[in-house]
């Protein structure tokens, strides 16, 4: 049954990709359904005027488009329904497949770690399949548009599916690729723009060059089992010398990383995410990066055998640089798309960094603690499944409504688009870490797992792991003062362009929905973590071999992952408190009906006039990190002033600021050169002369007889 | 029982914060040679606040209005799991010290939000310089705690300070560094100088009040109350996790009694510490701040590396 929905949740979604391909078939099929009636199929009354009314010329292709969509939610909630019985059950569920090489089947199995993940991607596509219908109604311009958005969006979201099905190194790869090559068209979607068509180029390298590493990193484990049978079982069985298993660790990590995001191999994050059409940004950001973790967790945790600390160490120190780096140019970024991009890298990164405690802890000789590291990193890659999600989508409703993803062409949204930016707002605080939302939890776990560190006794790690708190610690600081930017900029303040003050809030209600349900699970988890707590056990059981230390105080209320005394968290009563206060004060202070507060101008010092253009902008708002971090950044600032008559008197000054990624400089542009330059030199041999060539032939065939003489 | 007496407490810092900041404007009226207002001025002040009109821009919006009710209930929140007179405080185990922090996060972003949603550029202005501060304070903040935690392997604050007690007086490296750190990071949070300063109107040198500034009546009476109590909270935080001695640990009453003498008097001497360094030390420039904070976070870090390697037993 479990199997049954999880296979259901692939076809439906490649189903979904095949009826995109209908889009254009209209006539075919509307001459096809007369013909049936004309040889005297009969259906019931209902259906046949339903079937009518849909493949006429006008409904035809927003009837289709729902379909589609419906299929999708179909899926996602298949997904949601065998990820959750998967783990409630704590089973694992095994299947061979009649597909693919003659000696190798694809293996299937479906556990508790690949059930989670079933389910992150599984709320996803549901909230996505919500969101689209109204989403895609833009391309009805463009006839065929649909049927290649439609068609890759079910392929990808199937690969995303398979990859977490997978149980052998053939199939698991297969469905990396389609996951992987099907998103690349997805990117470049709205390929008629230059910069599209190379952030997709870019992205595809990056992809592949990954893809590469995860194959070399199965070979190498490969390589040392028993039978070559490239089976995931077979690898669990393989014993690794630490060197070894430390070549394949290092694979894996560049391979699933580039996937990840993880710094330096996110720039192609940042140029990918924003082209895509929202609903994709949102399915890549929160969940393609969710499954290389999975693929990570999975091939270090499980088919690597024994962990090293040393690799948690690498993991700390790549994670922290990701999430330092990822935040920082989150905060210099104004186009929406982009800047999420960036903040989905600084999650990425804390998540990493909390798996790194998580092995450092587990080679230590503590599983315990191990696990409530595992956990954490896993609690937060829901949580940022959810609210990145969630922004994704909001943003999509805002470009949508405001034909602009630039925050500083906004402003003064919440008046004119109230539900959004209540939803929106939800989002903001969850990623901030505010207390009673999600993203608090995790990294409230996160910090209760670093601050553990006094049971190691390496002294290395004991003085590292305070560093990677603190840098955990100015993390989410940095967040919320990035979001703080993000929210009041585009949502607060008086609108500061025409696209601004004229838009009006989204009519339709799917896409509203999809918001709400994401905004409602974001407070939901954050106000009763417990439930997420303990489906999580039973992934920490399988993959680390240990529970939560104290698990009979995690009930659904009450949080307390190592002991009460120690450690304790219960946001309903937190909530009742917020309630309790925040209402007798409201009360208290409102119950003069004579008080109520008059409207009036806003205080401009007596001088008048106050406009648009003397608000803060993101660009203003973010000056005072610019000056104090200011080595973090490529920066290139230009202030050009002109005098007028008047001595010392300007009469305009133009402000110009470039933020470029380090990262380019330093490590790109010269792998680019050397790419280039051996290229260069290998190009001296081809000179076009045919003699040359029989020349070349000649001695290869000279060295090969000599060779084999 | 003692969930009667949690509120009782948290009633007791909501009533007697503002004193605590009629007695620092007190001492500082003395020290700079000027006649002081009464004791009770900063209560006679939110009641003429409650008593009046309030007056909003037509440009503000709903969350405009409710800021205070937010800022307000996650002060008292905080206010009701930091152990005041008795550390037996049921109420520290349903949010321990990483939560407070943020409660005071939570405040924080609301008022920066608030500040920004007028459309002035006072308000803006305030919100990035305050979101700038925290930024750098609030690690700091955490790292200094975190030492505390860590020695008493306890984010719990009623236990951690238990433990302290426990302890007896040993002078330890690592507490003194996360004192230092806690009192930099205090000043920052609670805008005194030379970070902001809460008596200044001018535009160019304010923080805290730019975000306020279009705030008045009811809503100003809860957001100057909130700053209070966020200033009590600081104060009962430094005198009861680092000198914690003389807090009851039951319901005696008698050592209530002492209890509340004793925290009475480690914050009469704080604020006149905070009152004579308000008077002899000038405002720093904006871009001076985050030398300043920077040092806090370094000294937090110093603190919590100083307790792993020297002290922690093996």
């Amino acid at each position: 049954m479990i199997l049954f929905l999880a296979y259901l949740a692939v076809v439906l979604s490649l189903s979904s990709a095949l009826l995109a391909l209908l889009i254009r078939q209209q006539a075919v099929l509307a001459t096809g359904f007369v013909k049936a009636r004309d040889k005297g199929v009969r259906l019931p009354p209902a259906v046949e005027k339903f079937l009518v009314d849909a493949l006429s010329p006008t409904r035809f292709q927003s009837r289709l488009q729902q379909l589609v969509f419906l299929c999708l939610g179909l899926a996602g909630l298949s997904a949601i329904l065998s990820g959750l019985s998967v783990l409630v059950s704590d089973s694992i569920v095994r299947d061979q497949l009649v597909l693919g090489l003659p000696w190798l089947p694809w293996h299937v199995r479906l556990d508790s770690l690949s059930g989670f993940f079933y389910l992150i991607i599984g709320l996803a596509v549901a909230a996505v399949s919500l969101f689209g219908p109204g989403y895609v109604k833009d391309y009805d311009e463009q006839e065929d548009s649909f049927t290649v958005l439609g068609l890759f969006t079910g392929i990808f979201i199937a690969g995303m599916f398979m990859v977490l099905l997978a149980d052998d190194a053939f199939f698991f790869m297969i469905a990396w690729e389609l996951m992987s090559v099907a998103s690349y068209f997805l990117v470049s979607f709205q390929h008629q723009e230059a910069a599209n068509r190379r952030a997709a180029f870019l992205y595809l390298i990056m992809a592949e060059v990954g893809a590469i590493a995860i194959i070399l990193g199965f070979g190498v484990i490969a390589g040392f089992s028993a039978d070559y049978s490239f089976t995931f079982d077979a690898f669990r069985d393989t014993d690794l010398s630490v060197t070894w298993a430390s070549v394949a660790f290092i694979l894996a990590l560049l391979g699933f990383g580039m996937k990840a995001g993880l710094v330096p191999i996110h720039v192609w994050l940042p140029e990918a995410h924003p082209v895509a059409p929202s609903h994709i940004s949102a399915l890549m950001s929160g969940v393609m990066l969710k499954v290389a973790l999975y693929g990570f967790i999975r091939f270090c945790f499980e088919l690597l055998g024994d962990i090293q600390w040393e690799w948690g160490v690498v993991l700390l120190v790549i994670g922290a640089l990701s999430s330092l780096g990822g935040i920082f140019y989150a905060m210099m970024q104004n186009n929406l798309k982009r800047l999420l991009a960036y903040s989905s890298v600084e999650n990425i990164g804390v998540i990493f960094m909390v798996l790194g405690l998580s092995m450092i802890f587990l080679d230590q000789g503590h599983p315990e603690i191990a696990a409530l590291g595992f956990m954490a990193a896993l609690f937060h890659a829901f949580n940022h499944a959810l609210f990145k999600n969630l922004l994704f989508l909001g943003a999509g409703v805002i470009q949508h409504q405001v034909h602009s993803l630039n925050i500083d062409d906004m402003g003064g949204l919440i008046k004119r688009m109230p539900h959004t930016s209540k939803l929106f707002l939800v989002a903001c605080m969850s990623i901030a870490s505010l207390p009673l939302f999600n993203g608090f939890v995790s990294e409230w776990l996160a910090f209760q797992t670093a601050l553990r560190v006094d049971v190691i006794d390496n002294a290395v790690l004991r003085s590292l792991i305070p560093v990677a708190a603190a840098a955990l610690a100015l993390t989410a600081a940095l967040a919320a003062a990035c979001f703080v930017n993000v929210y009041g900029v585009m949502f607060l303040g008086l609108p500061r362009s025409r696209h601004a003050e004229k838009a009006e809030e989204t009519q339709d209600k799917g896409m509203l929905a999809a918001l709400s349900l994401l905004a409602g699970l974001c407070f939901l988890v954050g106000v009763i973590p417990g439930m997420v707590i303990s489906l999580l056990n039973n992934v920490s059981i399988q993959i680390i071999g240990n529970a939560l230390p104290n698990v009979a105080a995690v009930n659904w209320f009450w949080l307390a992952p190592v002991s009460a005394e120690q450690a304790s968290y219960a946001a309903p009563l937190v909530l009742f408190g917020v309630l309790l206060v925040g209402g007798v004060s409201f009360w208290y202070l409102r119950r003069n009906s004579a008080l109520e507060f008059k409207r009036t101008e806003t205080w401009d010092c007596g001088y008048g006039g106050l406009n648009n253009r003397m608000q803060y902008n993101s660009v203003a708002f973010m000056m005072p990190f610019r000056r104090i971090f200011a080595n973090v950044w490529e920066l290139d600032e230009k202030i050009d002033k002109k005098s007028s008559d008047v001595p010392q008197q300007v009469s305009e000054i133009r402000y110009q600021l470039q933020v470029d990624d380090h990262s380019w400089r330093w490590i790109y542009n010269p792998i680019e050169r050397l790419v280039y330059g051996i290229a260069r030199i290998i190009g001296r041999l081809q000179t076009g002369n045919i003699r040359i060539y029989l020349a070349y032939s000649f001695v290869t065939l000279i060295f090969l007889l000599w060779v084999v003489s | 029982m003692n969930w009667i007496f949690a509120f009782i407490q948290t009633l007791l810092f909501i009533v007697l914060a503002p004193l605590l900041v009629g007695w620092v404007k007190w001492w500082k009226c003395r020290l700079q040679n000027r006649k002081a207002p009464s004791l009770l001025q900063p209560y006679r002040d939110l009641l003429k606040l409650t008593h009046k009109q309030p007056v909003v821009s037509h440009t503000a919006s709903w969350l405009f209005i409710a800021t205070p009710y937010i800022v307000f209930s996650a002060m008292i929140l905080a206010a009701s799991v930091v152990p005041l007179i008795s550390i037996d405080l049921p109420t520290a185990a349903s949010a321990d010290v990483i939560v407070l922090v943020g409660f005071f996060a939570i405040a924080r972003f609301f008022q920066a939000l608030a500040g920004m949603d007028v459309g002035t550029a006072f308000g803006g202005m305030g919100a990035s310089r305050e979101m700038t501060v925290s930024t750098l304070a609030e690690p700091a903040m955490l790292m200094a705690i975190f030492t505390l935690t860590m020695a008493a392997s306890s984010t719990n604050l009623a236990s951690a300070i238990g433990y302290v007690l426990d302890q007896g007086m040993v002078l330890r490296p690592s507490f003194v560094f996360a004192l230092f750190a806690m009192i930099l990071v205090a000043i920052a949070e609670t805008g005194r100088i030379p970070v902001d300063n809460p008596a200044t109107h001018l535009e160019l040198t304010m923080i805290h009040e730019a975000m306020i500034l279009e705030y008045s009546g009811r809503h100003l009476a809860l957001i100057e109350w909130a700053s209070a109590i966020k200033l009590m909270l600081y104060g009962v935080l430094i005198s009861n996790i680092f000198f914690p001695w003389g807090i009851a640990v039951d319901f005696a009453p008698s050592a209530l009694g002492t209890a509340l003498l004793w925290l009475l008097l480690k914050l009469a001497v704080l604020a006149v510490f905070l009152a004579i360094t308000e008077t002899a030390l000038a405002k720093m420039r904006l871009f001076r701040v985050q030398e300043f904070l920077s040092f806090a976070y370094l000294l937090g870090l110093l603190g919590l590396l100083s307790h792993i390697i020297l002290e922690a037993s093996r």
